[in-house]
């Protein structure tokens, strides 16, 4: 269809792709926008798209009033702390699946899938109790620990579809070096899977960033990291839309810039490799 | 390779994620079916009471059951259809050459980054807002009375929301799809003279099928249980109208402290979600074997 496409049909095919393109992206847009308006400004009809004074202040506002960077370094901790306590345990896991599988590997597989498909409110109940308990509520290491087991069915599985890449025979040849197991995993396979374990942790970091279940129900402000920050804007006093707008980027930018670099893996990750 | 000690070191390798992920899921599992059959309220501490099913027989029995189920199948349902058949139409448009198509891409899939709290608020505040939103105004341009989204259509506002969230979700993986179809194949077609709209049901649509069916698969588990974007923009209401299973048992458990009728709750959210979970793990189960 497309070798034979005129000119003409190009460029208006384009325009309308992006029409199309930019009214998805609008909300996106206009909440970057808002963020450097003045509240008053932000709720003015009809709205101001370039002509108005820009101001930085919301960002200032936001970190005075709220102490957003606390939030932020929650955010951060939770995601990175939980990919990593993650990887410990997938990469190992994945290794054996993918070079000494038994019988039940694809079985252990599946059933590892089967938990991230079972909806939250089912345990949320006993989990918030053996928290209160515990005196885990509110602590960035319950939090971590939620996050680390939510999402590592996924790790394991991303882990291993990239191991199974790996050419058994290279493993196979450090070992009859003398290589023993640890050096294998660390000297020889996890090099090779270098790619792979980077997409995997970005997905996990992704995941966890925007996990809005356990993090709303389980904080309530020590360990609280952005999407709790940002659910307190829910019930607002005054003005607020500039400041909310300046909040919500600054939320989302870091998870944004890390998700268009991941966008191929993602496929990968969230399908289990059932769409390739 | 498969020496009975390289076994035995794959089974010690594997078994540290797969006992915790069992304690994580068996453990907390086992204790809310056991819940779900004691009367057991947070605010009356000690008087806990084997009830048998009476907690079922309320759950399943209170209007407000009803009204979240067909909630849950609504959103669930409409998220379904306008994510996949948008999926589609965009996954199309994006497999054609476009000016700059790589940065579109990325413009249409970014909604899937965004989190759900920032999601909601920026719709409920910045466009549905009835008086200072976008909408109001666009409406107000064409000569139309503005609409007071979350008090007059909430249901279908969460609707629109989610959508938007799930369907750069869909287009990525229907467009992953699209791009390892034989061009071959559509080109012959073209030569036997058939159309656009004949090539996009017999050959392009038939492709799909798979990435469909999975697309459908996946959301559904995570649409069943959605939570944020009701918590921060209606909490549920007004009345019932955006109460769904899952915070439908978030507010007996955590506001009204009824951890019996929550535990209830929760496992009819689980059977829900199981029913749809079986066709997904048969059909990864599948491929696995290729």
């Amino acid at each position: 269809m497309e070798n034979k496409q005129s000119p003409l049909g190009y460029i208006s095919f384009s325009i309308f792709a992006w029409i199309v393109g930019l009214l998805i992206f609008f909300p996106i847009f206009w909440m970057v926008l808002t963020s450097f308006k003045t509240e008053l400004e932000a709720v003015s009809i009809p709205p101001s798209f370039i002509s108005f004074d820009w101001t930085l202040e919301n960002y200032a506002e936001v970190q005075e009033r709220s102490n957003y960077f606390k939030f932020a370094m929650n955010s951060i901790i939770l995601a990175v702390g939980s990919t990593l306590v993650g990887l410990v345990f997938a990469v190992t896991c994945a290794w054996a699946m993918a070079f000494n599988p038994t019988k039940r590997t694809k079985d252990a597989l599946l059933w590892m899938l089967s938990t991230k498909m079972m909806p939250p409110v089912g345990v949320l109940v006993p989990i918030y109790l053996v928290f209160r308990d515990w005196g885990l509520l509110d602590t960035r290491f319950g939090l971590i620990m939620v996050l680390f087991l939510i999402n590592l069915p996924i790790m394991v599985w991303m882990l291993y579809t990239y191991f199974k890449e790996i050419p058994t025979d290279i493993l196979e040849a450090a070992r009859m070096d003398g290589a023993t197991l640890p050096k294998e995993i660390i000297f020889v396979l996890l090099p090779m899977a270098v790619p792979g374990i980077a997409s995997t942790m970005l997905l996990n970091v992704i995941l966890a960033w925007n996990e809005a279940f356990w993090t709303l129900n389980l904080t309530t402000s020590d360990a609280a990291p952005l999407t709790a920050f940002i659910a307190s804007y829910s019930s607002p006093e005054g003005l607020f839309w500039a400041k909310l707008s300046a909040a919500s980027t600054l939320a989302v930018a870091p998870i944004l810039v890390i998700g268009w670099f991941s966008q191929k893996q993602l496929v990968r990750g969230l399908t289990f490799g059932a769409v390739k | 390779m498969s020496t009975r000690a390289s076994t035995l070191t794959g089974r010690i390798m594997s078994a540290p994620s797969i006992i915790v992920l069992f304690l994580w899921m068996a453990v907390p599992l086992g204790m809310t079916i056991y819940f779900s059959f004691l009367r057991y309220n947070l605010l009356s501490p000690g008087m806990e009471e084997w009830i048998g099913t009476l907690n079922y027989e309320f759950f399943l029995t209170d209007p407000a059951f009803f009204a979240s189920l067909a909630n849950t199948l609504l959103l669930v349902g409409s998220v379904l259809v306008i994510t996949v058949v948008g999926g589609i139409l965009l996954g199309l448009m994006l497999d054609q050459p476009i000016f700059g198509r790589g940065i579109l891409r990325l413009l249409v899939i970014a909604p899937f980054f965004i989190m759900p709290t920032v999601n909601a608020l920026v719709w409920k505040n910045l466009l549905m807002d009835p008086v200072s939103g976008m909408f109001a105004w666009l409406a107000s341009l064409l000569g139309l009375p503005a609409i007071d989204w979350f008090t007059n259509v909430p249901l279908t506002s969460i609707i629109i929301m989610v959508s938007w969230q799930w369907l750069p979700f869909a287009v990525l993986i229907l467009l992953t799809a699209l791009q390892s179809l034989d061009r071959d194949q559509k080109e012959a077609a073209q030569m036997d003279g058939a159309g656009p709209v004949a090539i996009f049901f017999y050959i392009t649509l038939p492709h799909l099928s798979r990435a469909i069916t999975v697309v459908v698969l996946i959301e559904t588990i995570f649409l069943l249980t959605v939570f944020a974007e009701i918590f921060v923009t209606t909490g549920g209401g007004p009345g019932l109208a955006t109460t769904n299973i899952a915070f439908l048992v978030y507010t007996q458990a955590l506001l009204q402290y009824d951890v019996g009728g929550a535990s209830a709750g929760g496992i009819v959210a689980v059977i829900l979600a199981n029913i749809v979970a079986i066709f997904l793990i048969r059909l990864i189960g599948k491929n696995l074997d290729k």
